[in-house]
């Protein structure tokens, strides 16, 4: 099977498995819940009301229709009017999808770099004080609950020692810089307010280190693995002995082939950053999609609930995709 | 009588040669250590725990640690320690019940798929698929919001999205086994194939299943607090781990123990958990295990 096949079976599937999806969302969201307009209103509200919101949820058509109208509308991206924000739901993910993004992004190159950084240092020094501290970091990281780590790094840095901002994306009183990409680092380069950028920035850290705890964790797993396997080769024993120093080697010959498998490990820890984006948001006030959906589930926004859940899915996949497709670049025996 | 002495003899060696491996790894047993600890403290929870964990009162709200209070008390006055302890037994609840249903859907669909082949195979891993389209939590808190969240539904939210990994684990043995000349053999004296497939196909996944499942205890843990804490888990004032750190987050600046010996408990089992799981990984690896 050549490249070309591989990815056109492979975008087929993608496309059954997200119709299966929406189905799954639809199925949450209106066949679950007994009487989802009495849980929103209570028990006690006036019939009337009662009606106006099953007509404008579209609750009061039949099942078959209003599935009918739901994969047609999630086709055109539209997914109704959320109750709680009042805009369309469409409208609300691309004002808060790119403060997850952003968060994402910054904590997978956090991640990059300490992990990288990690793995090689135990490699090199194995069995030896970094190493071990590395395998404690990495088996806490795993171990501990987002959510809970996150207080803990907000109660030391931002309430003890107050060298970090609590919550949000900038400070209560700075305005937003002027919208490009809704990523406040990128947009404030753009516009030149160095300021806010330099504001955005000392933001974004905790939550970053945060959410790419986990990420860090895995990527320094693997470099250490991988550089160990690379380091016992003869090359490497080659490079040594015709007197190159320490750091040529290791820096220049081991690293650049332990590589392989940091970045497929890379692709697959960044589609479970939006499962950690979810926590993470919720405890430093990000105002990102994680945070959008968890409160449209507590609030039982039904069209919140459905659109961001299918939309965060269709991120997913396609992250998984890319995955799929770097590995099938770089061995061909995976396009199977 | 001999000759079963004969047969189990190597049994018994290899059943030593496990506990001899799982000796050498330290890591392995301060797991098994962390993990009885847990088990012993829910089984003994009313016996530890000082005070009734719900009993509020507003007279000794917020106190901080101290030895009347070993954990302090919360803004109800309720007593953490009781609460910690007893909470245990919720979490051990949990991960009970999130096993046995995950793992019964999963080695059925698994073994259908498996058994069957062809289209039935398809379909069954096509849905499997799509349960694997989403981000395992935010598919749980889906499910749990719309259920109406509380102790059984986290426990069936959990369930829903956590059988797909059985499914294909028990898939992948069920293609090898169903090839078996005595499954030929089963069949040619007259065996049906649900017979066949609940009989003799289905036992011989149970094993890699169980390895499975408790390589996942802590992930699952882990999934029910974070629900907890999002407000979409158990309801308070049952006292879950996740939504007593979430209790504690308005009070953090001066009252910090309100939510942080709720995690350290989360924590710790969870490392006992992952750390239990590696060394039975290890263990059960042949090319580690002579």
């Amino acid at each position: 099977m050549n490249f070309g096949q591989f990815l056109l079976r492979r975008l087929f599937l993608m496309i059954i498995v997200l119709f299966g999806v929406a189905c799954i969302v639809f199925f949450i969201a209106n066949v679950i819940p007994a009487d989802p307009v009495g849980a929103i209103l209570g028990g006690n509200a006036p019939p009337e009301a009662v009606d106006r919101l099953k007509a404008k949820l579209g609750y009061d058509q039949p099942l078959i229709i209003r599935f009918g109208n739901f994969i047609t509308g999630a086709v055109r991206g539209d997914f109704g009017v959320s109750l709680k924000t009042s805009n369309p739901v469409m409208e609300d993910i691309k004002n808060y999808f790119p403060a997850t993004m952003e968060l994402a992004l910054v904590a997978i190159t956090i991640s990059i770099i300490l992990g990288i950084t990690l793995g090689i240092l135990s490699a090199v020094h194995r069995n030896k004080a970094i190493d071990q501290f590395s395998r404690i970091f990495s088996i806490l990281g795993v171990s501990m609950p987002v959510f809970w780590i996150g207080l803990l790094l907000l109660l030391v840095f931002y309430f003890k020692l107050g060298w970090l901002p609590g919550s949000g994306r900038l400070g209560f009183f700075t305005y937003p810089p002027p919208r490009v990409t809704g990523m406040y680092l990128i947009d404030s380069i753009i516009a030149g307010q160095w300021d806010t950028f330099k504001e955005a920035l000392l933001h974004i850290l905790l939550p970053a280190f945060v959410l790419g705890y986990n990420a860090t964790a895995s990527i320094a797993r693997i470099t250490r693995a991988s550089m160990l396997d690379v380091l016992r080769q003869d090359f490497i024993r080659t490079a040594k002995s015709k007197g190159l120093r320490k750091n040529v080697v290791i820096y220049r010959h081991a690293l650049r082939n332990s590589l392989i498998p940091t970045v497929t490990i890379i692709g697959l820890v960044f589609g479970s950053l939006l499962e950690g984006a979810v926590l993470t948001e919720t405890v430093f006030s990000w105002p990102g999609l994680g945070r959008y959906i968890t409160t449209g589930m507590l609030f039982l926004d039904y069209p919140a609930v459905m659109g961001g859940t299918l939309y965060i899915a269709l991120i997913y996949s396609i992250a998984n995709l890319i995955v799929d497709i770097l590995y099938a670049l770089l061995d061909p025996r995976m396009r199977m | 009588m001999e000759k079963t002495v004969k047969v189990s003899k190597p049994f018994m060696d290899d059943l030593k040669h496990t506990v001899f491996l799982w000796r050498k790894s330290r890591l392995t047993m301060i797991g098994s250590a962390i993990i009885l600890i847990f088990l012993l403290m829910a089984a003994f929870a009313p016996l530890i725990a000082p005070y009734d964990p719900v009993h509020q009162d507003l007279q000794i709200k917020l106190q901080a640690p101290s030895w009347q209070h070993l954990f302090g008390t919360d803004q109800f006055g309720r007593d953490i320690f009781s609460r910690v302890i007893i909470g245990s037994r919720i979490a051990l609840w949990i991960i009970f019940l999130v096993s046995v249903i995950s793992g019964s859907i999963g080695i059925i669909v698994g073994v259908t798929a498996g058994y069957f082949g062809g289209i039935v195979d398809e379909v069954l891993m096509r849905i499997t698929d799509m349960f694997l389209a989403f981000p395992s939590l935010v598919l749980a808190m889906a499910f749990a919001a719309m259920l109406g969240p509380n102790l059984t539904n986290t426990i069936i939210a959990i369930s829903v999205v956590t059988w797909t990994t059985y499914a294909r684990l028990s898939r992948a043995e069920a293609i090898k086994v169903k090839s078996q000349p005595y499954i030929e053999a089963i069949r040619a004296a007259g065996g049906g194939n649900l017979r066949i497939m609940f009989l003799h196909v289905l036992p011989m996944c149970i094993s890699p299943v169980l390895v499975q499942l408790t390589l996942r205890m802590g992930t699952i843990i882990l999934t029910a607090a974070s629900l907890g804490f999002l407000g979409l888990g158990v309801q308070p004032p049952t006292p879950e781990w996740g939504a007593m750190v979430s209790d504690g987050r308005n009070y953090l600046i001066d009252q910090w123990w309100i939510s942080t010996f709720p995690g350290i408990f989360i924590a710790f089992v969870v490392l006992g958990f992952n750390l239990l799981g590696d060394g039975i990984r290890d263990m059960l690896d042949p090319r580690l295990r002579r």
